[in-house]
């Protein structure tokens, strides 16, 4: 028995939970956007750096979760973008805040080369190798007397500036910048370069033989999230005011957005916030409890990872099938003898 | 003369040197040759054995050059145990094809050791005492000397590596191993359990991985923080030696050593740099290695 | 006596459901071909009866014990050996090597090193050969002894004769007797009617996942095998 009528199909986006979600962030960034109007700078502050984690993270997660390539190493990137800002600002006199996108598109460009070596190897060995390339940024660093080597040095740049209009104008590009991270990351998914990335994702042999040029969407995967990562950096140490390349470069970063996104949930929009959140709170209960803290979130993520490999938002949402970034595609089939819909 | 014979000396520390990686590195090639897991506490568990060493070695209370060998044949069979459990009860569960999942378990496990190790022993450096070894040293020609330890410890990572050699080749465990690694759901189909088998190799890489921690721990200071640095030794060597093969590892761990020991005599704070890029380098030419069997 | 049976037996590729309801014997000494097209899932549930996939405890017995859903460890310990489907040999062990892999399981038996050299002779030759540079003939008889040397009392054979050109296939197939004379059962899976029919004593026919036809393999007709093989 055939189906004799032409089968019409829709494809649909958005879901119910989706438009109150949509609804409710943007509410957030509103109300986010007044705060230093009211809010005490450490409070500010506070929110910059979870701004930067939640940008590290989500390019993290762009990379492994919808990119597929593991990575240990983005540090280098981000590091890359805080001594890109700080060059630019102390040495060539560009004005720290412009500074900050012209650091993250410098360390985007860098992040070229870099693939080159680092697409030669494939998962595990591919995640170390990229520490060990972070680990060359800083010690190539830490050997340059020029920008302070071992122990770093100030951003001397922002001296000229007004304390309450450097701490404002840092929050507010905080805030846009983490806006403009998940927002665009959530454009690449919905679009075509989205889809071509899970296809690579499941199977790079297929792909590659359905004409998706899987080298280059690597690449401009890999490229993005080094843009995004370098903006993390410059922005962070845009509001620390002092760089080291042991801050800049510590593997920390990556432990930190790891368990960010592995605690939200990998492979969705919606896990990293989440996760971004979670830590900025336990990072305030807890951090006074030093190593015991830290021996706790490294147990947290064991027990989280081995229970559910996808994350925690991961297994919550594809069971309850809630998604408020929808980026899946639901095919919506007339309603005939087959009846329901599914979607990917 | 004196400059050849310098750099002579410096060749031969760096060979010595290598000897030492590369007893990083077997372990590693080891695990990752039978079931392909990445294991970044690897360096967090070679530091975590020199403390174990430390202790125990301070605890049977003998002179300094019998206590740390004693301690060290004490932890072997401790070091399997060890080793076996954490496969069985945690590793096994993250096995597989994706990376993910096993990365961010050892690397969990990496934020553990090194924060247990940092509350029970501070971040302090401590060296293991070795009654005069780490210092004494053989002449071997005129004006030549070489250090007794680095030379003991060439030696053992010469000895294991034949071993495991060996044990991969000519023993039936080995060929298990090799089974395993080459086709995990046929393996089962022979009665093989593999999760058994990866214990093992576990438990096997385990002792590697106390031998190399206490040879280091006699050899120089080391703290909690210490282990990433280990990890990336070990993962270079492999990589240059090419993975799968044990004589492989060996001659990647000399060449990483000889490129730190040399970059360390144009400037201390270049010699480990040299080292990475030599392996950046190595990925560039030749990716697979020079032995390389695994892929 | 009945050595193996199954009683509606299902199976599942996750969500996808591959056999229904399928009702198979064998007895000790017999041996018994099961035929079908692509996907008619005769892979499938030698797979089940070994292990591989799930199963309802009872809906697979052997010598009347429930073995349906044991882990494949268990039942080659029982004494079911598979030969999977396109050889699945140790590509870094030698041609030896992976004949010792089979004996993993260690039961006793007639089936030494020795004896699976006499069975096929060509192999002793090239005992030493990595498994990858051997002929497809030459793996399968490697597949072959492999299972052997665990001493099965059953031996299931998928597809034997995949990708092997038809003498190399008679070849193989020659060998058969020579394994069964010890009271060894056997099921073939084959796509081959024609080699099916000729070297089993009975055969199932197996479509889309059901039995369409089973009966003595000299008896039955052309006509009704292409009837139950492809449905109409």
């Amino acid at each position: 028995m055939s189906n004799a009528k032409a089968a019409t199909f829709e494809v649909h986006r958005a879901t119910r939970a989706s438009r109150a979600g949509g609804l409710a962030i943007l509410s957030s960034i509103a109300f986010l956007a007044t705060m230093p109007l009211w809010a005490e700078a450490g409070t500010l502050r506070e929110i910059d750096e979870i701004a930067c984690y939640l940008i590290y993270a989500m390019m993290w997660n762009l990379l492994a979760g919808y990119g597929g390539m593991v990575s240990i190493g983005q540090q280098a990137f981000l590091g890359l973008g805080g001594y890109a800002l700080l060059v630019m600002g102390n040495f060539a006199g560009v004005n720290p805040f412009v500074a900050v996108p012209l650091a993250a598109f410098f360390t985007a460009i860098c992040a070229i080369p870099v693939a080159q070596i680092a697409f030669r190897l494939q998962g595990g060995t591919f995640a170390i190798g990229t520490w060990v390339i972070a680990e060359v940024f800083r010690l190539s660093i830490a050997n340059w007397s020029a920008v302070g080597g071992g122990s770093g040095t100030s951003l001397t740049a922002l001296r000229g500036i007004e304390k309450a209009t450097r701490i404002h104008v840092t929050f507010w590009l905080c805030l846009a910048a983490a806006v403009v991270a998940v927002g665009a990351t959530y454009l690449i998914l919905r679009s075509r370069q989205g889809l071509a990335l899970l296809a690579i994702r499941d199977s790079e042999v297929a792909a590659e033989s359905q004409g998706i040029h899987v080298r280059k969407t690597k690449l401009g995967v890999y490229v993005a999230a080094a843009f995004g990562a370098g903006l993390a950096g410059a922005l962070y140490f845009l509001g620390n005011l002092r760089i080291s390349p042991d801050a800049a470069f510590t593997v920390n970063w990556s432990a930190f957005g790891i368990f960010i996104v592995m605690i939200g949930g990998i492979g969705t929009i919606e896990g990293p916030i989440i996760g971004a959140l979670v830590f900025y709170l336990l990072n305030k209960v807890a951090s006074d409890f030093g190593t015991w803290y830290l021996v706790g979130l490294g147990v947290l993520a064991i027990a989280v990872t081995i229970r559910f490999p996808r994350g925690l938002w991961g297994g919550f949402s594809r069971r309850f099938d809630v998604h408020f970034f929808p980026v899946q595609r639901r095919l919506v089939l007339p309603p005939d003898e087959t009846g329901g819909s599914f979607h990917a | 003369m004196v400059g050849t014979l310098s750099w002579i000396s410096t060749i031969v520390q760096g060979v010595l040197l290598g000897g030492l990686y590369a007893l990083f590195a077997m372990s590693q090639s080891l695990i990752f040759g039978v079931m392909r897991l990445t294991n970044t506490a690897h360096g967090d568990f070679i530091i975590l054995a020199a403390f174990a060493v430390f202790s125990v070695a301070v605890a049977i209370g003998l002179p300094p050059a019998a206590a740390p060998w004693l301690a060290l044949i004490l932890m072997l069979p401790i070091a399997f145990g060890a080793g076996y459990g954490l496969q069985r009860l945690v590793l096994n569960r993250v096995v597989g094809r994706d990376p993910l999942p096993s990365l961010v378990v050892t690397f969990g496990l990496a934020i553990v050791i090194e924060n247990l190790l940092q509350e029970i022993y501070t971040a302090d450096p401590r060296s293991i005492e070795s009654g005069g070894l780490n210092v004494a040293s053989l002449s071997i020609a005129a004006g030549l000397s070489i250090g007794t330890l680095p030379l003991l410890t060439f030696a053992i990572a010469v000895g294991i590596a034949a071993g495991m050699q060996w044990l991969s080749g000519r023993t039936a465990l080995g060929r298990a191993f090799r089974a395993v690694s080459d086709d995990r759901d046929a393996a089962q189909l022979m009665g093989l359990d593999h999760r058994h088998v990866y214990a093992l190799a576990t438990g096997i890489a385990f002792m590697l991985v106390a031998i190399a921690g206490a040879l280091h721990g006699l050899k120089t200071t080391f703290a909690p923080a210490d282990g990433p640095a280990l990890l990336l030794y070990g993962f270079e060597a492999v990589i240059i030696g090419g993975m799968g093969s044990f004589y492989g590892t060996l001659l990647g761990g000399i060449i990483l050593g000889v490129t730190q020991v040399i970059g360390f005599r144009f400037d201390p704070g270049w010699g480990i740099w040299l080292g990475h890029i030599v392996f950046l380098g190595m990925l560039l030419l030749r990716p697979t290695g020079f032995f390389a069997k695994t892929r | 006596m009945t050595l193996l049976a199954t009683r509606q037996l299902e199976s599942y590729y996750g969500d996808f459901q591959v056999l229904f309801g399928v009702d198979f014997d064998i007895a000790a000494g017999e041996v018994v071909a099961l035929i079908g097209a692509n996907g008619a899932g005769k892979s499938t549930f030698l797979k089940t009866i070994c292990g591989v996939l799930g199963a309802r405890r009872d809906a697979v017995t052997l010598e009347g014990q429930p073995v349906g859903g044991l882990p494949p460890v268990e039942i080659v310990r029982r004494g079911i050996a598979m030969v999977p489907e396109g050889r699945r040999l140790f590509s870094s062990l030698s041609a030896e090597e992976n004949l010792l892999m089979g004996a993993c399981a260690r039961r006793e038996g007639p089936w030494t090193l020795d004896a699976i050299y006499r069975l096929f002779p060509l192999l002793a030759e090239k005992r030493r050969a990595p498994a990858a540079t051997l002929s497809g003939g030459q793996q399968q008889m490697v597949a072959i002894g492999r299972a052997l040397m665990s001493n099965p009392r059953l031996l299931l054979c998928d597809e034997l004769s995949l990708g092997l050109a038809p003498i190399v296939v008679k070849q193989i197939y020659d060998a058969l007797p020579a394994i069964c004379d010890g009271g060894m059962t056997a099921v073939i899976v084959e796509q081959d009617v024609a080699t099916a029919q000729r070297v089993s004593s009975r055969l199932y026919c197996l479509q889309e996942g059901r039995v369409t036809l089973t009966g003595a393999s000299r008896v039955l007709t052309r006509e009704q095998i292409s009837q139950a093989y492809f449905g109409v």
